[in-house]
């Protein structure tokens, strides 16, 4: 560590250090691709080149004639190399394909003054919109009917109520516990529960997840006496229990790190145990246990399995006892039915990009802060 | 890093080699139990066929079926026309569709319910939340709670465009992640109500059906589903790319309609294709 | 446990071996407060084991050797002819093929910090951001870029350079599900490695310089054996944290079924996690998958469970052994 290069490195030697050094780069190139390629998905919403306008423009196929080669490529979205390899007959099925998709649409909908919207538009992805059999403007994600409705915003609630809840839940337990363990408790039994509550980390959240459906949502139901069984509430609480270990374990870092020199000085003007936990050490770790909550926070809003089996409805409400439907739980649910390529799955990508914007900030301003706080740490001591 | 790239080298010759052999059905989780013993039996009666089954959805389905991963495609709604416009991008032909088995959607309510029937009409108004209260469709007192399924679930669609006539599902609507959920919920709920196949249904009661007012309220039971008069059914299809409809594939599909195929579907909780149907 | 005695809140004599100090008059609000952290600390605790204990109970008298070593044939919601098996071998084989890629890029990363990196250069600060990174990264985003990556740009682009005539893989397989989660756990393996990296003493690397050793001599000779501990913990973390994954292997691997076991990297495969997800909500009888479904989880905790506590017992040992040397 302290020494550098003793003598002169030999080729092979060079060698290795530069190929450990590229190796090493290798995470910074993950980061890099997982933002690209799940940005690439997601490209053409965000340079409107989706459309879902139900009733599109129709060529009917007998006039393919009139149309140039390259009018006609555009027009059935082909690629050049697609286009070259399928012959007159073929072109006109696919020109078939489209009257078909137009012919099938009921007349109720044909009518619909939304029918030739661009529904992935961002004032639709945004905005309440009045759509027709609604009384008034509403932010609505079903995308899945003739018209489909992409407002991500009741989803963006979703998330965040689900997500405040679970830390509403776990930062208080976790910091106390936090507290209790590297202040308060006993060696012998830090060594103990500090592991154990680690331990918590190892459950899956799927396991989480089916306990928080089969028995804590029974449980809940009938201490808090509300009417659905399954909602954001439920899903909430089961949430924190998968960051209680991860807060938990951040915060008693933090505490820990606190010199020795301030518990002994404080203790020794005859303050006590508590005293010197909550009025010297914890707002030493201030920043540590800010950090644990945000890294907490980044962890609960990607937490998928979990919210996936307890509630999903995209119900456009703050209310706690309502259902809820995270972004990660539409992503996992509705992946598997849109179809490839399309205007859903596009979106789907979308938000999949906008969690990771949303991880990504979290976590550098967590790191940052922690970095900071061990710095100055550090210089004081 | 050598021997990892000759594995790799490896198996991607032997990959295609094992394709070469099988029958792939890829598609909609609603047909897998179906698929996967129609699969079984087959391969019981002809020794010399293997044949592999997953799901993964519909529309993984329909991808696989343009990748030309799969050669079967199960599917619990129709292609969509950007779908096989995508096939026939791929492999230049449409992409032939099979009318597989019949199933038949059933109104479930709470065993204690007093409500035996009701129009279509009332079932759209329920669940896309205008009639909220059990009174104004016969009932005693009691708001009513609905039950509605995933929106990536096949039955979630057939129910929106055939039930609800293409109008959005109440946003008080509780989503459960599956039929035996629903069917769970309800038979807890006194004032819920559900919907899922109608093979299902122990613990809750299955509401008779009239198209309109003025019709007959239908039981939903294996005769009236596959003679058609129980109004809320679908077919479930397998597509199969035109190029490949032959050879052992071929007589697979034909076995599937045969009156050999179709003894399985019952068990499976669905209803065998009416005979005009069959191969 | 009574944490309230005001002889526990006394500095044990870890700290200030001979030295008491004793708060000198009893107060009440310092005795509430810390009851409640306790409190907190055994709400946590109590929880654990009501879940750990409910499924052991529940699972334990639906398991079998039978369960464990059967292949569903027909219908894996019935109780009776159901098994596990292809599930435990796909998420074995799915985790061991992830620790063949994790492992040798993690530890070289964490060598590259702990031995080579100069501690305050951009770059090497730019490493550890991305590690903080990748280690928050959303499971379900390490999903679509599974997709979006491995299948949709690398597997599809061999396809093309094999001219495979239908896509092997660009497909969901065995081999994209795997390095999707190698990608996820690659900050863990790292960050236990330069752990115990930094625990071996400097003298050690300084005595096998000063004996002639290169540097890279040192690394590997001396160096590497004292780490290797450590390295088997984030070895152990990772296959741990991955065994349990669900969200990163929807779309790029996992089968709801299989007639049979992947025999092939460019195959699906069944997993265990996935399959407590659909036991638990795709079941047409809920009552009836009961027993089959927490004997699922059982064999789950089992696995992920078994290798937690191996992990967290050797990092405790090591972690002794640091605060000794520090």
């Amino acid at each position: 560590m302290g020494i550098h290069r003793g003598h002169r490195a030999r080729p092979l030697e060079w060698l290795a250090e530069k190929f450990i050094f590229l190796v090493s780069l290798s995470t910074i190139l993950m980061v890099f691709l997982i933002f690209l390629f799940v940005a690439r998905e997601a490209l053409p919403i965000f340079f409107g080149e989706t459309d879902t306008a139900l009733v599109q423009t129709v060529i009917p196929p007998d006039e393919a004639d009139k149309l140039s080669p390259a009018q006609l490529q555009k027009y059935l979205e082909l690629t050049p190399e697609q286009f070259a390899s399928m012959d007159k007959d073929s072109l006109k099925a696919l020109m078939e394909v489209k009257q078909e998709a137009l012919d099938e649409i009921p007349e109720k909908f044909r009518n619909d003054p939304d029918a030739r919207a661009n529904t992935t538009d961002w004032h639709y992805l945004l905005l309440p919109h009045q759509w027709s059999d609604y009384d008034k403007p509403e932010y609505i994600w079903q995308p899945v009917g003739q018209i489909q409705k992409y407002n991500i915003v009741p989803l963006l609630v979703g998330t965040l109520k689900v997500t405040l809840i679970g830390l509403l839940f776990a930062v208080p337990l976790a910091v106390g516990a936090a507290i209790y363990v590297s202040q308060l408790a006993r060696p012998r039994v830090r060594e103990i529960v500090k592991p154990t509550i680690e331990l918590l980390s190892g459950i899956p959240s799927v396991v989480v997840g089916f306990f928080a459906l089969l028995i804590m949502a029974t449980v809940l139901q009938k201490l808090f006496g509300y009417q659905t069984r399954l909602n954001a509430f439920v899903a909430g609480i089961a949430l924190g229990f998968a960051v209680i270990p991860v807060i938990f374990s951040i915060a008693e870092d933090a505490l820990t790190s606190v010199p020795r020199a301030y518990t002994q000085a404080a203790l020794a003007l005859g303050a006590s145990r508590w005293q010197t936990a909550w009025q010297i050490v914890l707002p030493a770790a201030l920043p540590g246990v800010f950090a644990a909550a945000v890294l907490g926070f980044g962890r609960a809003i990607g937490e998928t399995m979990i919210v996936l089996m307890v509630c999903s409805a995209s119900v456009m409400s703050w209310n706690i006892f309502d259902s809820a439907r995270s972004i990660t739980t539409t992503i996992a649910a509705e992946m598997a039915e849109a179809v490839s390529g399309g205007p859903h799955y596009r979106i789907l990508f979308m938000l999949g990009a906008l969690l990771f914007a949303a991880t990504f900030v979290s976590n550098m301003i967590g790191g940052a802060v922690i970095e900071r706080f061990k710095l100055k740490l550090e210089g004081k001591r | 890093m050598k021997k990892l790239f000759t594995i790799l080298a490896l198996s991607a010759a032997t990959g295609i080699a094992a394709l070469a052999g099988n029958i792939t059905v890829k598609g909609s989780d609603t047909l897998l139990i179906l698929a996967q013993k129609w699969a079984e039996t087959y391969m019981g009666q002809h020794k010399d066929v293997k044949i592999q089954v997953s799901g993964g959805g519909s529309g993984i389905g329909f991808a696989a079926l343009q990748n030309q991963t799969t050669d079967l495609c199960d599917a619990s709604r129709k292609a969509k026309s950007s779908e096989i416009a995508n096939c026939m991008k791929a492999f230049g032909k449409r992409p032939t569709e099979y009318k597989v088995a019949v199933d038949g959607l059933s109104v479930y309510v709470n065993g204690e319910n007093p409500v035996k029937e009701l129009t279509i009409e009332q079932l759209a108004g329920i669940f896309t939340g205008k009639v909220k209260n059990w009174k104004e469709v016969g009932g005693p007192d009691a708001p009513i709670t609905v039950y509605s399924r995933e929106n990536s679930s096949g039955t979630y669609e057939f129910f929106k465009e055939h039930v609800l006539k293409g109008a959005d599902f109440a946003a008080s609507a509780q989503t459960m992640p599956g039929t035996a959920a629903i069917l769970q919920a309800v038979s807890k709920d006194k004032s819920g109500i559900g919907y899922g196949g109608a093979g299902y249904g122990t613990g809750a009661k299955h509401l008779s059906i009239k198209k309109d007012d003025a019709s007959p309220a239908i039981e939903p039971t294996e005769e009236s589903i596959i003679n058609g008069t129980y109004p809320i059914w679908r077919y479930l299809y397998v597509y199969v790319n035109p190029a490949l409809d032959k050879g052992e594939i071929g007589a697979y599909l034909n076995w599937i309609r045969s009156d050999d195929g179709q003894k399985i579907v019952k068990d499976a909780g669905y209803f065998p294709l009416p005979a005009k149907l069959r191969q | 446990m009574n944490t309230i005695t005001p002889s526990q809140y006394l500095p044990e004599t870890q700290q200030q071996p001979g030295r008491h100090f004793r708060a000198e008059k009893f107060d009440f609000w310092s005795f509430f407060f810390s009851g409640l952290t306790g409190l907190a600390t055994l709400f946590i605790l109590g929880i654990l084991a009501v879940i750990l204990l409910n499924i052991l109970i529940n699972g334990w008298s639906a398991i079998s050797w039978h369960f464990v070593s059967t292949i569903p044939k027909k219908d894996f919601f019935d109780a009776s002819t159901t098994g596990v098996l292809p599930m435990i071998v796909g998420t074995t084989i799915r985790v061991f093929v992830m620790t063949i890629f994790v492992i040798p890029v993690g530890v070289i990363t964490a060598i590259y910090l702990t031995e080579y990196a100069p501690n305050t250069a951009l770059i090497t600060r730019i490493i550890r951001a991305a590690v903080n990174n990748l280690a928050g990264v959303p499971s379900i985003v390490f999903g679509l870029f599974g997709l979006g990556f491995f299948i949709n740009f690398i597997g599809k682009n061999m396809d093309a350079l094999l001219h495979n005539p239908s896509a092997v893989w660009g497909q969901p397989a065995l081999i994209w599900a795997a390095l999707t989660l190698a990608v996820m756990t690659l900050p863990v393996v790292i960050v236990a490695t330069e752990e115990s990296l930094k625990a071996i003493p400097p003298g050690l690397r300084e005595a096998s310089l000063a004996l002639g050793a290169t540097k890279l001599e040192t690394i590997l000779r001396v160096v590497l054996p004292q780490a290797l501990p450590g390295i088997m913990t984030g070895g152990i973390l990772a296959v741990s944290r991955a065994a349990g994954e669900v969200a990163p292997i929807l779309f790029t691997g996992v089968a709801y079924y299989m007639a049979s076991l992947p025999s092939h990297l460019s195959d699906q495969f069944m997993d265990l996690g996935y399959h407590v997800f659909v036991l638990s909500t795709q079941s047409p009888n809920i009552e009836q998958t009961r027993p089959i479904l927490y004997a699922t989880v059982l064999v789950l905790l089992m696995l992920t469970f078994a290798l937690n506590i191996v992990a967290i017992i050797i990092r405790a040992r090591m972690r002794k052994k640091l605060r000794a040397l520090g």
